[in-house]
């Protein structure tokens, strides 16, 4: 099963933040690559969604959704900024 | 392949290359959701193009069972990365890897709709010939805009189009060269849009004007 | 409440006959769900190992011949998954944890399994031993895939499919309960299937 990208949680994020968010700037916590949301790699058939680095691999956000409310963990990132 | 037109009330408009999010509810509270590219331009009716997978949950639901006249939870338009505008200029590259073909379709409407001119290259990249969507459209592209497609498991006899997937080879002769500084927009399954861009970067293009979307395996969820 | 979809029907139903079989909410399916939160390892079986570890020491270690010259069973279960899929009959073959566990002296009450890929999960000891978990190879008569988590995973059938670790390289034997990866965001610390176990607070 592949993992798909930013994109698709695209809505997911909007939920989240409030705002579009496939174009913003992340930086991973571990290994500093920077890129848009819409290319970090996305594993979503999965108990949650889990998104990790491009280049690193490593976990930057994690989505739980249960009984209407989303836990979000994004300790892996180092930051995340609009453009 | 489905098209269906839909008319959400108090739609916002969108923008090329964005899509919306279908949740299906059933009786018993179960739900699922699935992401759809926008077919149509800014400014036509909203219309999502869905590919039936027989193992699927929801297409069969949209292709088979939905009616004129039926509600449908949308969440939307999505997307502000794999957007274009035709302030972003070009040569515009545009790569489809089947069901890829629909947000790339809605660019090239929006394109033509707006009196565009910017110079555009669609390589459009399916199993067989019946596979392929839109194409009395696409072949009525020609100002500015050159259409070319491969195919990959089956041509019919007297196939003068492309043959095999899309490699550096094949990019080399239809792409735009790196010097052109073209923005490529890649969509498809996860598979082709990681091999297609690694062959536009293997040719010179700027990483950063490579956009991808990328739509999981082909075959189910 | 999202409106219904009329006429969306999804078509998962436990078999005629067979209801019981089913936890509450789960939905039975033919298929098996690939579910991951990570790329699928690839540890060649020459530098595999399955450990036993604690305090940060190794107790006891097994190489991918050790592990396979142990006795192994072959057997029929029901899974149940957190997303609500479950799948009845599925066979496998494996080493009893009982096995694993027998041949180290221990008397920590929760072990934390670990796997490649970084994965981990938390279970009682009490719950992966007295015959009702093993590490499996085998699945369907042939080896295990690896995007179902070959070449071994952990198979801890009573309780939610998310505790059958896969690609599991060991337990570390643990004197606290601490949650695991999904256990971390939100989901059950237990996860009963027959009590709906999904998230904490349930």
């Amino acid at each position: 099963m592949d993992p798909v990208d930013g994109n698709a949680i695209g809505g997911l994020l909007i939920d989240i933040f409030g705002v579009e968010m496939t174009a913003a700037s992340s930086t991973c916590g571990t290994c500093g690559a920077r890129r848009p949301v819409a290319e970090l790699v996305v594993y979503r058939r999965a108990p949650g969604t889990v998104v990790r680095c491009r280049t690193c691999g490593r976990v930057l956000m994690v989505f739980v959704t249960a009984g209407g409310l989303t836990c979000v963990d994004t300790a892996g990132l180092a930051s995340l900024d609009q453009p | 392949m489905v098209t269906i037109e839909l008319d959400p009330p108090d739609w916002p408009g969108h923008q090329a290359g964005q899509h919306l999010d279908v949740r299906l509810t059933a009786e018993d509270g179960y739900t699922a959701e699935r992401e759809y590219s926008i077919a149509s331009a800014p400014g036509e009716p909203v219309a999502i193009t869905v590919e039936r997978l027989e193992d699927g949950e929801v297409s069969p639901y949209l292709t088979g069972e939905l009616r004129a006249g039926d509600q449908l939870e949308l969440r939307g338009p999505v997307g502000g990365y794999f957007v274009w505008e035709p302030g972003d200029g070009g040569p515009l590259l545009l790569l489809a890897g089947g069901s890829g073909v629909v947000p790339l379709r809605s660019i090239l409407r929006h394109r033509q709709r707006t009196g565009s001119d910017v110079p555009s290259c669609l390589l459009y990249s399916s199993r067989t010939l019946p596979d392929v969507i839109y194409r009395d459209e696409l072949d009525t592209y020609h100002d500015g805009v050159q259409v070319s497609y491969t195919l990959t498991r089956g041509q019919p006899a007297g196939w003068t189009g492309h043959t095999g997937r899309i490699n550096q080879a094949l990019l080399a002769e239809v792409a735009w060269p790196a010097g052109a500084n073209p923005l490529a927009y890649i969509c498809g399954p996860t598979s082709f849009v990681e091999a297609a861009a690694a062959a536009l970067v293997g040719l010179g293009y700027l990483p950063e004007r490579v956009k991808t979307e990328r739509f999981g395996s082909t075959g189910g969820h | 409440m999202s409106p219904v979809s009329r006429g969306f029907r999804h078509l998962h139903r436990a078999p005629a006959g067979q209801e019981d079989r089913v936890p509450p909410g789960q939905y039975v399916t033919d298929g098996f769900p690939v579910l991951s939160a990570g790329p699928t390892p690839h540890t060649p079986l020459g530098r595999w190992t399955f450990s036993i570890t604690q305090g940060g020491q190794t107790r006891k270690s097994w190489t991918w011949q050790e592990f396979r010259a142990l006795p192994t069973e072959t057997v029929t279960v029901d899974i149940h998954c957190v997303t609500r899929w479950s799948k009845l009959d599925t066979v496998w073959q494996g080493v009893s944890v009982d096995t694993l566990l027998d041949q180290v002296e221990h008397d920590a009450p929760y072990v934390m399994a670990f796997c490649d890929g970084g994965y981990t999960t938390n279970l009682p000891i009490e719950d992966v031993t007295g015959g009702q978990a093993w590490v499996a190879f085998g699945y369907d008569d042939g080896p295990l895939e690896s995007e179902h988590g070959g070449p071994a995973r952990l198979l801890v059938p009573h309780l939610y499919f998310w505790k059958s670790a896969k690609w599991v390289r060991g337990l570390d034997l643990r004197d606290t309960d601490e949650p695991g990866f999904w256990e971390t965001y939100g989901y059950h610390i237990y996860g009963d299937p027959w009590k709906e176990q999904r998230y904490a607070g349930d």
